[in-house]
């Protein structure tokens, strides 16, 4: 050793480090996601055993060991089926009728059939939202559809219009005939065309509004004549002939389309500087939020019939509407309050600025905004409506829920599956249906929430 | 220098406040607007109370509250006090008032449990426990609680086997389709010392933990009080229970014949209904908890690792606090709703307050407006006072918040 000699200076190269751990692909995400602690691998075991305990009895019950054809229960016993029966689907085959449509009879079913695609045809391109025509669609299907339904599904024809009701309101003696339901009709048409391009503000203003209620009234003539409403219409059908799904989206979209304005209307008042709309409006919405709906139904089926004129009787589908309108348009107040306290004041004031009234302030800048604002909000209180329309099978009516009950009560079916298989069937129609409205929630709220997203 | 003018105030006049106030600054519109819908809802009253006394009078029912002493004669299947079919209308509706808050408490109970567990699975790094989590929440919140309800009560609870084939937990508690049967409680002498023991221990306990918290905030002295309390929880009743005798003695169902003799039967109706309200509000409960948890800044967290605090310290004393605030105001709604819920019990037959008093009291004696308003009032009560509590909860939040 010299000492000259630089000492470091290194000789042999150093040992190659370990490749670092992989963190991507299947084998990354088992390390970082699934194995990268003790706890961790107990807790994946734990999940795997639950999910398998789980997954595979329910898969091996709906499609292994499924009964797929039969015509009464002899077929879903496990001595006929040589093993072990899971789900025994010739009961909702033959049940599947009366699940749907409860006792509406066979030949008028049509009638359903084509409310279902109405509804259908009408609400798609409502839900869509590069589909231009907003307006008019949901004015169709929040206005003219309910109306069309109720023809549809019940039945019946009309008497008269306006000076009809009035004739009737004043005991004036009125024999029903053709010639004077469209002359009422007519008459009725001119006085509501005449009123309503006053009301917007006399001829030339009231042009477009006058427009808009002819072509109204056209659409009703052509509804009248297509339905033949004016010669008796179709057969009735009562609606204790009415169940299954049919009746559970009957509660429920009219549930929804009645529970918009009141909630509207609530929230409104509640916002409003008037003491007494307000007061009314807070006193009647926390009432309705603040008691359990079976006892807003048996209110409605109980009560309500108390409350009217003793030769006035209500069907017992329309009593729990009401309930359930009155209930959900409570929970929609608060809901769309939220909106409408969420619109910046500065909207207001600048309506306000430029001479705008109330009405047309709220009509034309706030609410628009404000229901745009919420409506992922309204889609879950939907949602929640949807669900607990099952509710009204504790007033007897036989809803979807209300009639699978029904069914299991039938002998010809009684197997050790029935009741699951039912619960199985059910429980996917409505499942499907929440979980589509909740993704469509989702959609909706990321779409208004775009601009925040980086 | 110049003198900021001093704000002009405005002037003081309390009769043009007042007016503006009444009519909420729409002037005499307003007035008249108001003084029209007071009328047409005095109208609608009027209506509707002279129709019911006609009708009341038509169906011969008398109205008041006089039907509440009349004799009940029918029988309840589950009373927490004691109720036999000689006794009045108004002991069923207390009867049926306790199972209500007897149901609904177990079932907040169970409910928060399973919900913060669910919450904290589905936040899990776990992918697997993540997804189950998850899973549990999208099937259980899409589907009505009135359908699981029959669910468990119709098809799981009626499928166990018959009580001589009964599911044995541990063999001292049986599951089969007449219910769940589990030892029953019976109080000995030593009972009294045994809750006293509980509590002071408790008591003791607290102080401990204040006193260690005065003590870091203090000294920065950390004093460790776990190991302590617990010495004091298992030793004070352990004491009492040498000194003074077993403060209970558990009396254990044995299946004689077809049927459990000795125990207590929790019935179907209830476990069904327990479960249900449970399950269901879990899945509600275990978003709001994962929406409170999510919605703490990410600052807070890496805040307090950068301070070199552990995982779990960083939760309990930086994350939680700040989630609670969050999570409190909807968490007792969905309490509120379970409770409303819980009416549901009448599809399946629990004995519940809607269902003795709603259901066959209200069918007995016809008094549909008495016992519905009753019944109402109760939930009604029951929410307002909650969302009364809440609503002071809230103003301390906000005054403890403000600067």
């Amino acid at each position: 050793m010299n000492g000259s000699e630089p000492t470091f200076v290194r000789k042999t190269l150093a040992p190659a480090r370990k490749a670092p751990v992989v963190t991507t692909g299947l084998i990354g995400f088992l390390r970082t996601r699934l194995f990268n602690s003790p706890l961790n691998v107990v807790l994946t075991f734990a999940s795997a055993v639950l999910a398998w305990f789980v997954l595979e009895p329910t898969i091996r019950f709906l499609l292994v060991n499924a009964v797929w054809q039969g015509s009464d229960r002899t077929a879903c016993l496990a001595d006929k089926a040589g093993h072990p029966v899971g789900a025994c689907w010739p009961f909702i085959q033959a049940k599947f009728t009366q699940l749907i449509y409860g006792f509406y009879p066979e030949d008028q079913r049509w009638r359903a059939n084509l409310t279902f695609a109405l509804a259908a045809l009408l609400l798609a391109p409502l839900l869509v939202p590069k589909i231009p025509g907003k307006t008019l669609n949901a004015a169709l299907f929040f206005l003219a559809f309910p109306c069309l339904a109720f023809f549809l599904l019940r039945g019946g024809g009309l008497d008269g219009f306006a000076f009809y009701w009035l004739a009737e309101l004043f005991s004036v003696a009125w024999k029903p005939s053709l010639m004077r339901f469209w002359l009422d009709f007519s008459l009725t048409t001119t006085v509501v065309i005449a009123v309503v391009i006053l009301l917007w503000g006399g001829w030339p203003n009231g042009r477009r509004a006058g427009l808009v209620s002819a072509l109204t009234f056209a659409g009703i003539a052509v509804v009248i004549v297509t339905l033949r409403l004016d010669q008796g219409g179709l057969p009735v059908v009562d609606t204790r002939q009415w169940g299954g799904l049919l009746v559970t989206l009957v509660v429920s979209i009219t549930g929804i389309v009645a529970s918009m304005p009141i909630g509207i209307a609530l929230a409104l008042g509640r916002t409003s500087r008037i003491p007494l709309l307000r007061i009314f409006s807070v006193a009647f919405i926390e009432f309705w939020r603040g008691v359990p709906l079976i006892t807003v139904l048996f209110f409605a089926t109980y009560m309500l019939p108390l409350f009217l004129p003793g030769d006035f009787t209500i069907d017992a589908l329309v009593r729990v509407l009401v309930g359930i309108a009155l209930f959900a348009g409570a929970y929609n107040a608060e809901v769309i309050r939220g909106g409408l306290l969420a619109i910046p004041r500065g909207q207001r004031e600048a309506a306000n600025a430029l001479g705008l009234s109330y009405w047309k302030t709220t009509g034309l800048i706030v609410l628009p905004q404000a229901l745009r604002h919420v409506i992922p909000a309204l889609v879950n209180s939907f949602i929640a409506l949807f669900k607990d329309t099952t509710l009204v099978l504790i007033v007897s009516l036989f809803d979807l829920l209300g009639q699978l009950r029904a069914a299991f009560a039938d002998p010809t079916w009684a197997t050790p599956t029935t009741l699951f298989t039912g619960f199985a069937f059910t429980g996917i129609i409505y499942w499907v249906g929440c979980f589509a409205m909740s993704r469509y929630s989702l959609f909706v709220e990321r779409r208004l929430n775009a601009h925040r997203q980086t | 220098m110049t003198m900021a003018p001093a704000p002009r105030q405005p002037p003081f006049r309390p009769l043009a406040s007042l007016w503006r106030a009444l009519s909420g600054g729409t002037g005499w519109k307003g007035i008249a607007g108001q003084l029209a819908f007071a009328s047409l809802l005095a109208w609608l009253a009027f209506d509707v109370v002279t129709n019911a006394q006609d009708n009341l009078r038509a169906q011969h029912i008398a109205s008041g509250f006089g039907f509440l002493s009349g004799t009940a004669g029918f029988s309840v299947n589950q009373a927490l006090i004691r109720y036999s079919e000689a006794d009045t209308y108004l002991r069923v509706f207390e009867v049926g008032l306790l199972n209500t808050l007897l149901v609904s408490i177990i079932g907040i109970v169970f409910a928060t449990l399973i919900g913060f567990a669910v919450a904290l699975g589905r936040l899990s790094q776990n992918w697997l426990l993540a997804r189950l989590s998850g899973g549990y929440v999208e099937v259980i919140r899409n589907l009505p609680l009135l359908f699981q309800l029959l669910f468990w009560y119709l098809a799981v609870l009626a499928a166990l086997p018959v009580p001589r084939q009964s599911l044995s937990i541990f063999g001292i508690a049986f599951l089969n389709n007449r219910g769940f049967v589990v030892p029953h409680i019976v109080p000995q002498q030593g009972a009294g010392v045994f809750v006293v023991a509980i509590l002071a221990a408790i008591v003791a306990s607290l102080i401990m933990a204040a006193y260690a918290r005065r003590q870091l905030y203090r000294n920065g002295e950390r004093l460790r009080v776990w190991p302590f309390a617990l010495a004091l929880l298992a030793g004070f009743p352990l004491l009492g229970t040498v000194l003074f005798g077993a403060p209970v003695v558990f009396d254990v169902p044995v299946l004689r014949g077809f049927n459990f003799a000795g125990g207590t039967r929790v019935t179907p109706e209830f476990v069904a209904l327990a479960i249900a309200l449970s399950t269901y509000t879990a899945a509600f409960i275990a978003e709001i908890v994962r929406g409170g948890l999510l919605a703490v800044p990410k600052g807070q967290m890496e805040a307090g690792a950068s301070l070199g605090l552990p995982r779990s310290v960083i939760l309990r004393l930086v994350i939680i606090p700040q989630a609670m605030r969050l999570i409190l105001p909807p968490l007792t709604n969905q309490y509120l709703n379970l409770t409303k819920n819980s009416s549901l019990a009448v599809a399946i037959g629990y004995p519940d307050l809607f269902s003795v008093f709603a259901g066959t009291t209200l069918s007995q004696t016809g008094q549909a407006v008495e016992v519905i308003a009753m019944t109402m009032a109760v939930y009604l009560a029951i929410s307002l006072v909650t969302s009364a509590l809440m609503n002071v909860y809230g103003w301390h939040i906000d005054r403890s918040q403000r600067v």
